[in-house]
């Protein structure tokens, strides 16, 4: 009893941050704004429509599935509306709208509610939407022709064959100039090609202190390192490393996809592994594999490993005595 | 009628509450590998019901004369030898579905279901008693196969018992092949992981109608509840895991 007042006695944690995952989710889509204005500059009005499809299907799913299943109501987490917008941005514009429909539900349904909801999914579901609709249908990899005027709602017409990585790959084919590529202006899916806009929302997300810089920095500095290695024992340039860095899936695959919170791993050392690891396999996949591109593959493979990373570094608590633990275990 | 009851249920059993694929989640491999079509299913479940139903009643009928310390062996000498015959009949009339199921038929032999019902039953009952089991897994066993197949052929494929005519062809019928539903399918569930995504589901789905009509679950206490319990040392002794418990509550 210090001047009257009743001490108050609590357990810890004593600060709490105000962040909750309405408020995450709601900086991550103000984070992916600048890509889906960019894809709509690019791809036209088109890419609005499949990016609306794609998150009030997500919604949706998630809304009847729960309501089914007599859980509670988890749609104002606005996580189902992440999910559904990376979705459409890892889908070409000229896409079947009810293909977008099925890779919404799938996602939702398959990947997160049946194995639990937020924070429960074992693979980022948006990345699982993606490989299902591209081993599903073959129009994953039509690309449409970029600005083809933004008024181009139905997609179909404009049609090219390959994206700077498969041009690179076979060799044939015309590649876009490097400020093209910066800002977005070839073939590939709605919110992949602008670079511009996904470093812009990567730069608010850290400056929120949303994500980390360290997974997308290690994974596209791994795909940078094995590329300039290649570069030297290829006798390729420069411009070699900077278009395999601008094209595919690799900014938004490290920025937003490898950076979920539930598919990755929580520690430092666990971080810079799986960004090596996811920048190890894409180059594989690109360099070796049959793919031209194999962004979403490595940042799936490594979110089954996350368990894994996760084990093998779990920080010792303060103060425990490293050669004590090892003799008790030893006992035991 | 207490023995026509018990007969009659042992029959109905495999259909869904104790359905070996569904259920006993015996024999994937095959389901995973055959249920591409509904044609191959068929094919596969009637092949495999036959075996079944051979194999339970010749192994029911020699139960007292297969000494207990090789009945695997024995058993699956009789199981490889209906196998066989299954094998050669339909090399003989149906070559087509040889084809399709490949590797498939002759691995009947070592397929979980048929093994597992010869061990856990036939081995131990009456032969009409293991005649009606086969009988109801072998139908079990179909159905689960078909029900698999249809949702991964027409949403897979797009098509409905596509090359079904090697099948009706036996009886003469050779002018229906089939139907074409989608011709945009989605394509990943006639794939491996398709059979999965599947089979999680449907087996998903019979375990909500065996379970799911608000029946008390078995309520199991103590050492009967733990899955060691059958190879356990301890088992109700003093030492046992549940009066560890106990006294560690007390504390």
């Amino acid at each position: 009893m210090i001047d009257g007042k009743l001490l108050h006695v609590s357990a810890s944690p004593h600060f709490r941050s105000k962040a909750t995952t309405k408020s995450i989710m709601l900086d991550v889509i103000i984070a992916l704004l600048p890509s889906l204005i960019a894809s709509v500059v690019i791809f036209g009005l088109r890419a609005l429509l499949v990016t609306i499809i794609s998150v009030a299907t997500c919604v949706l799913s998630e809304y009847v599935f729960r309501k089914l299943l007599k859980r509670s109501n988890t749609i104002t987490d606005l996580s189902a509306v992440v999910t559904g917008l990376l979705l459409a941005f890892n889908m070409p514009s000229g896409i079947p709208l009810w293909m977008v429909a099925i890779g919404g539900v799938f996602a939702i349904v398959i990947v997160k509610q049946c194995f639990g909801g937020i924070g429960q999914n074992f693979v980022n579901p948006a990345i699982a939407g993606r490989i299902f609709m591209l081993l599903s249908f073959g129009k994953m990899m039509e690309w449409s022709e970029p600005m083809a005027g933004i008024m181009n709602i139905t997609g179909v017409e404009a049609i090219s064959g390959a994206t700077p990585l498969a041009v690179m790959s076979s060799g044939e084919g015309l590649l876009p100039s490097l400020m093209d590529m910066f800002l977005g202006i070839r073939g590939g899916c709605l919110g992949e090609t602008c670079i511009a806009a996904i470093i812009l929302g990567g730069i608010y997300l850290v400056a929120r202190k949303v994500i980390k810089p360290v997974i997308p920095l290690s994974y596209i500095g791994t795909v940078a390192v094995i590329m300039i290695i290649v570069k030297f024992t290829k006798g390729s340039d420069w411009s070699f490393v900077a278009y395999q860095l601008m094209s595919g899936g690799l900014f938004l695959g490290a920025v937003f996809m490898a950076t979920d919170y539930t598919t990755s791993p929580i520690t430092f050392t666990g971080k810079i592994i799986f960004g090596v690891g996811c920048g190890l396999l894409t180059c594989l996949i690109r360099l070796f594999g049959s793919l031209p591109e194999g962004v979403s593959y490595s940042i799936i493979l490594m979110n089954v490993l996350c368990p894994l990373i996760e084990r093998y570094t779990t920080p010792k608590p303060f103060g425990t005595p490293k050669k004590e633990k090892k003799e008790g275990e030893a006992k035991a | 009628m207490a023995e026509k009851k018990s007969l009659g249920k042992e029959f109905s059993k495999g259909i869904i509450k104790e359905n070996p694929v569904l259920r006993l989640v015996l024999g994937t491999c095959p389901t995973l590998a055959t249920s591409v079509s509904v044609t191959n299913s068929i094919g596969m479940g009637i092949a495999a019901t036959m075996v079944l139903i051979c194999s339970n009643i010749v192994i029911s009928a020699l139960r007292k004369v297969i000494p207990s310390k090789i009945r695997i062996p024995a058993y699956i000498v009789v199981i490889a030898s209906f196998v066989t015959i299954v094998q050669m009949l339909v090399k003989a009339f149906i070559p087509a579905l040889n084809d399709a199921l490949g590797v498939y038929l002759p691995l009947i032999v070592v397929n979980c279901i048929i093994l597992g019902r010869a061990e856990a039953f036939a081995g131990k009952n009456s032969v009409p008693a293991s005649f009606l089991d086969g009988l109801g897994m072998g139908i079990g066993f179909t159905f689960a196969l078909v029900v698999m197949a249809t949702i991964r052929e027409v949403f897979g494929a797009g098509t409905f018992l596509d090359g079904i005519d090697s099948l009706t062809k036996l009886f003469g019928a050779t002018s229906f092949t089939g139907f074409t539903i989608f011709s945009e399918p989605v394509g990943l569930l006639v794939m491996a992981p398709g059979g999965f995504l599947v089979f999680g589901l449907v087996m998903a789905l019979a375990n909500k109608v065996a379970e799911g009509k608000g029946k008390p679950k078995a309520e199991l206490k103590g050492c009967a509840a733990c899955p060691m319990a059958h190879s356990c040392s301890l088992i109700d002794t003093q030492d046992s895991c549940d009066n560890t418990a106990k006294e560690e509550a007390k504390e």
